[in-house]
């Protein structure tokens, strides 16, 4: 069993993700673990896209904010040498026209096939979508961030997603603290490396969705 | 002839109940907050607002939405202020949602002419219920209607007197798209200028769109939103 705090656990998933990163590409990075993806990337030839109208998104000193440069999540961001700024409808011409190469996305709920839930909870009002229906038809590869299992302990990875999905398309590849997956041409996951310290029986136990050893 | 206003009172005379408003910004970055202060003191009821966000709790548009002015919200996050789950609770509000990128086109189709366009964000999801489905060269698609309005709300950086924009940061957003897509297009900015002061080449959104202009007295900082 892991005994990594919270925190630590996002920052192993951020730093393993930024490893498929390899330059020239643009990525946009999502609220939550794919924000800390940033911090672990090691191609220089790598351009952020945040989807409120910039490409070329940097970290910020505390005395260089300005309160009208802001990522997605309304976090101060720095302006990258060579950036761009554009309109909204312009940003997701970008994403839906299939002009991003990557999106890094948090995910509720992945099911056997890669399809993911991320924008609703059944039960409670559904108050908002953002970008994540864009980028998952737009984005030539997405990967999905996430812890393994849900506070309660239950699984995410299901056989089938009991949230509203997010689009039909199947996600690229999957990172939680236990392991790495990908989904294969033909729709399946495959099991490609058990993180440090986890064991494939703990990653059995915790996976509800079929997956190929 | 200048598009100039002395005040943001002059600048909404024509709102009136009922209207639809397209409002500008990612929550408060890039969005008209004199304009919207001052529609919080107009006597004006049953508006529907597009906008990504209804404001934040309290603040921008939260202030309107409270103000029990918001007839009906359009918009794509509605989460960022925890008022307007509580007014859809109670059934004192509707909403549309749809994703980001569809809200954006949507008013970039209607500012453009156009009845509506095919999409294929959110086919086999809770969002395309009700939405004629077509396959175009085997891809599915769903049909999204445009978005016209009887005002649009824009915050910009700079205006010449004329009406020509520019924009700073990524406080444009939806501002450019909301300046094409109304009867009556009201802008506040930092700093009005007198024509052939902007470069050409940096305008972003050409004068015949626009028909009011003001300078802004409420304006977001480090701080927050302050009055200058």
């Amino acid at each position: 069993m892991t005994t990594m705090t919270k925190q630590e656990m996002q920052h192993m998933i951020a730093e393993r993700v930024a490893k498929e990163l390899k330059g020239p590409m643009s990525v946009n990075l999502g609220i939550g673990i794919p924000t800390l993806v940033a911090e672990y990337m090691e191609d220089d030839d790598i351009y952020l896209h945040t989807e409120n109208g910039l490409l070329g998104v940097t970290d910020v000193e505390e005395e260089d904010i300005d309160p009208n440069l802001v990522n997605a999540g309304k976090l101060p961001v720095g302006e990258a040498v060579g950036a761009a700024y554009f309109n909204s409808s312009e940003s997701f011409a970008m994403i839906r026209g299939g002009h991003v190469d990557a999106a890094i996305l948090g995910a509720l709920q992945v099911d056997e096939r890669g399809v993911i839930a991320n924008w609703a909870v059944p039960g409670k009002n559904i108050m908002g979508v953002g970008g994540a229906m864009d980028l998952l038809v737009g984005a030539k590869k997405v990967y999905v961030t996430m812890t393994h299992t849900s506070k309660d302990g239950s699984p995410k990875l299901l056989k089938e997603c009991t949230y509203p999905i997010t689009s039909t398309r199947s996600v690229d590849m999957i990172f939680t603290e236990l392991a790495v997956f990908e989904v294969t041409e033909d729709k399946q996951l495959r099991l490609v490396e058990l993180m440090p310290g986890a064991t494939i029986e703990e990653v059995r136990e915790k996976t509800e969705a079929a997956f190929i050893e | 002839m200048t598009k100039r206003k002395q005040s943001a009172a002059e600048a909404l005379e024509l709102v009136k109940s009922g209207d639809t408003i397209l409002v500008g910004g990612f929550g408060l970055i890039g969005a008209p907050l004199t304009l919207i202060d001052e529609l919080t003191k107009k006597d004006v009821a049953g508006l529907t607002i597009v906008s990504n966000n209804l404001g934040e709790s309290g603040k921008g548009l939260g202030i309107l939405l409270n103000q029990g002015k918001i007839k009906k919200g359009i918009g794509s996050y509605f989460t960022s202020n925890r008022d307007v789950g509580d007014k859809y609770q109670a059934g004192e509000i509707e909403l549309e949602l749809l994703p980001q990128g569809t809200l954006a086109e949507s008013i970039r189709a209607g500012g453009a002419g156009l009845g509506g366009y095919y999409t294929t964000t959110g086919v086999g999801t809770a969002l395309a219920e009700g939405k004629e489905e077509r396959e175009i060269d085997g891809v599915p698609y769903i049909l999204e209607k445009a978005i016209r309005a009887d005002v649009a709300l824009i915050r910009a950086h700079k205006a010449d007197t004329l009406g020509n924009l520019v924009y700073y940061k990524t406080a444009r957003n939806f501002n450019p798209l909301m300046a094409t897509a109304a009867k009556t297009v009201i802008v506040e900015v930092d700093e009005i200028v007198e024509p052939g002061e902007l470069n050409p080449e940096e305008v972003v959104t050409p004068h015949l769109f626009v028909d009011a202009i003001i300078e802004a007295k409420q304006v977001l900082t480090k701080e927050g939103v302050v009055s200058v």
